[in-house]
């Protein structure tokens, strides 16, 4: 299959200012990519790129195989929804959603029927005659998804929809738009700095960090397999565990040698066969370390630590304590007995470590 | 909670402070109201003394009412008073200033929204410099270009015509209207722009369609602005123009300079009145939309 967005060696600077470098990415059609990273990280400058509205200055970029080096966003084939949703303030939402049909010289009747089916998809059909003046957030946001529907695009942009909604109507939007890839199976990117946002969307994820791509895969794999320090941290809620260790071979595997404030280090065991230097940050999501007892296999080791502060959150309860000097945070079950200043066995899943290099970052196993 | 705070002092004070309220509210209305009575003094003066006859005038006191309401002066002031030779009143000159003013005032608002939107919405290498430029082509004082304008005007064939004093207060006058226009613009987000990029509209179809629906608020300020500088102007008409072609000032300023043996200062007062009533005009109609447009922010929406 051809992939529908191709760039290649993609650079972008304004004056002297290299804001993307080096951008290597490419998707399927069907594909959802959601690019994430920190606010000023490039996104909307990439996502720009893509509709045309910013030249590159530096390497390809085609949709659907045409390069698009001399192509005017209004021939590229796609739809854009804004983050500020730019709809047109003196049209009325009718006119807002056909007003690109129009400038096409689409003929009357089809703008029509269009207009009705993408009102009717979203929702929006009472609110056609009204100015984006007098609509809430949420319907200015189905305004700004419907004027980029009705033009059923070869790809859509989407630059942080969400991120002027309160947060239960982000909740809802979000799996409307999770539907409506379904529905369509078109291929959109979209920008977001909500890593739970990527998760929940993405079929393909791009992390970013000061215009440079830091990691590309599917949200598993940049869930479990973070490729360094950056991605580990940004992604997940609350953040991996990232603790320093000393690692020594011996029989049985490799020992991980976490220091405590208190008493003995701690000593875990991984079983796997590493190839690991001296000093490592161990990474640890908080799910993968569970109260003693409740958690299961060959992989498992349990070990002491002092909780210091314990918060329920409902479904589950997180138990933080201190190990190697870092702050280590563990989601338990909600009936946990943990209780604060008192020690708990602790059950660590090893098998879901990852090791990370402690200077450059970049991930070990 | 700030209610009760807020009222505190009045209870522990509450005589002192209601009569200190009220003396100062007593004040401040006298005093608006000296003020008020002396800038319309001079206007009291102008329009009782154009409805008296010529005789009132020389008997009477200047402040008097007119004992006998004549509309004489008006007349002679719009049909027949001498402004050198010719004794035709201000009317054919009201006209020109018309012909001057209208198309001079939609050339200048025009161009000045399409510049400032240039330079708000898209920014091209040097346009900061050139919006600065145009700035300083507001500081210019009129005196200094009265040469350089004449040698242009007569290069062009326009000297001394209708077209050429429209040409001059357009060009004088796109400075003021591309500073409106482009700080106007600058609080619409660019995004609109990008989104009618998009959508397939051009540099045209989304100024005509989106930005020029948008500045009702601004093309009041400017066309009020443009209206009172060129309706008003005297230093260019009078330079500018030959017999014919002079502006309702420049006509004023002939009435009451001509008049030989007695002054008729009714017809004089009369025709100032008349030279006056367009831009009064526009300040009592648009008046309240030229404060809500000069306070007019960014879009919401
Ligand atoms: N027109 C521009 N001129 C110069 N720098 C810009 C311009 N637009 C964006 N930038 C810079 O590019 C960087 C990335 O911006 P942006 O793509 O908007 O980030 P993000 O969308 O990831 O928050 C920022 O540091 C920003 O200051
Ligand atoms: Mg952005």
């Amino acid at each position: 299959m051809a992939p529908i967005l191709d760039i290649k060696n993609l650079h972008k600077s304004y004056g002297s200012v290299e804001i993307l470098k080096d951008i290597n990415v490419s998707i399927d059609p069907g594909d959802f990519l959601v690019l994430v990273g920190p606010s000023g990280c490039g996104k909307s400058t990439l996502l720009n790129c893509i509709a045309g509205l910013e030249p590159i200055t530096g390497g390809t970029l085609s949709i659907g195989g045409r390069d698009m080096a001399d192509v005017t966003p209004k021939d590229r084939d796609i739809a854009m929804v804004f983050q500020s949703y730019a709809l047109y303030p003196t049209m009325t939402v009718a006119k807002n959603i056909t007003f690109g049909m129009k400038v096409r010289g689409v003929d009357a009747a089809t703008q029509d029927r269009k207009l009705q089916e993408v009102a009717q998809q979203l929702q929006i059909e009472p609110l056609l005659n009204r100015r984006p003046g007098q609509l809430s957030g949420g319907q200015r946001q189905r305004v700004a998804m419907g004027r980029a529907l009705v033009r059923d695009p070869k790809l859509f942009l989407f630059d942080e929809p969400l991120s002027n909604l309160d947060a239960k109507l982000r909740v809802e939007m979000r799996s409307e738009i999770k539907k409506l890839h379904q529905n369509l199976g078109a291929s959109m990117v979209y920008v977001t700095h909500d890593q739970i946002e990527a998760m929940t969307l993405a079929t393909k994820i791009v992390v970013m960090k000061g215009g440079v791509i830091q990691q590309i895969g599917t949200p598993s794999e940049i869930y479990n397999t973070p490729a360094n320090l950056f991605v580990a941290d940004f992604m997940g809620s609350p953040a991996m565990n990232l603790i320093p260790a000393k690692t020594r071979k011996n029989g049985a595997g490799t020992i991980l040698e976490i220091t405590r404030a208190d008493g003995a280090p701690l000593q875990l065991t991984d079983t796997r066969n590493q190839d690991l230097p001296n000093d490592v940050l161990l990474g640890l999501r908080p799910e993968d370390i569970a109260e003693a007892g409740f958690r299961a296999g060959a992989s498992v080791q349990e070990a002491e630590c002092l909780v210091e502060m314990v918060e329920p959150a409902g479904a589950d309860t997180y138990v933080t304590s201190h190990l190697g000097g870092a702050q280590v945070t563990a989601r338990l079950h909600a009936e946990t007995s943990a209780l604060a200043g008192k020690p708990l066995s602790l059950a660590f899943d090893l098998a879901k470590v990852s090791y990370f290099e402690p200077n450059s970052g970049m991930r070990l196993n | 909670m700030i209610d009760l705070s807020m009222s505190r002092p009045a209870e522990t004070h509450p005589r002192g402070i209601a009569w200190g309220r009220l003396a100062l509210r007593f004040s401040l209305y006298l005093f608006l109201g000296l003020f008020a009575l002396y800038y319309l003094m001079p206007l009291f003066v102008m329009v009782t003394t154009s409805l008296k006859s010529l005789e009132e005038i020389r008997t009477g006191s200047l402040i008097s009412l007119p004992r006998e309401v004549t509309f004489e002066a008006w007349r002679t002031a719009w049909s027949g008073a001498c402004t050198g030779i010719q004794c035709e009143g201000l009317k054919p000159y009201f006209w020109n200033s018309i012909l001057i003013a209208v198309p001079g005032v939609a050339i200048s608002t025009l161009l000045g929204a399409l510049n400032g939107y240039v330079i708000a919405q898209w920014r091209f290498r040097g346009s900061n410099l050139i919006f600065s430029l145009m700035l300083f082509g507001c500081f210019i004082p009129f005196q200094v270009v009265l040469l350089p304008m004449a040698r242009v005007l007569g290069e062009m064939g326009l000297a001394g015509s209708i077209s050429g004093l429209i040409f001059v207060h357009v060009i004088y006058g796109l400075g003021f209207t591309t500073l409106f226009f482009r700080n106007y613009y600058v609080t619409i987000p660019n995004e609109l722009v990008k989104a009618a990029k998009v959508d397939g509209a051009g540099f045209v179809r989304i100024f005509w369609s989106i930005f020029l629906p948008l500045s009702l608020p601004i093309i009041v300020v400017t066309v009020i602005w443009q209206f009172t500088q060129i309706w008003n102007d005297f230093l260019f008409g009078v330079s500018f123009s030959q017999a014919g072609t002079q502006p309702v000032t420049v006509a004023l300023n002939n009435i009451v300079n001509s008049t030989t043996g007695v002054k008729e200062y009714n017809v004089d007062m009369a025709a100032a009145i008349i030279a006056a009533l367009p831009t009064l005009l526009v300040y009592v109609v648009a008046g309240k939309y030229f404060i809500r447009g000069l306070t007019a922010g960014s879009v919401k929406g």
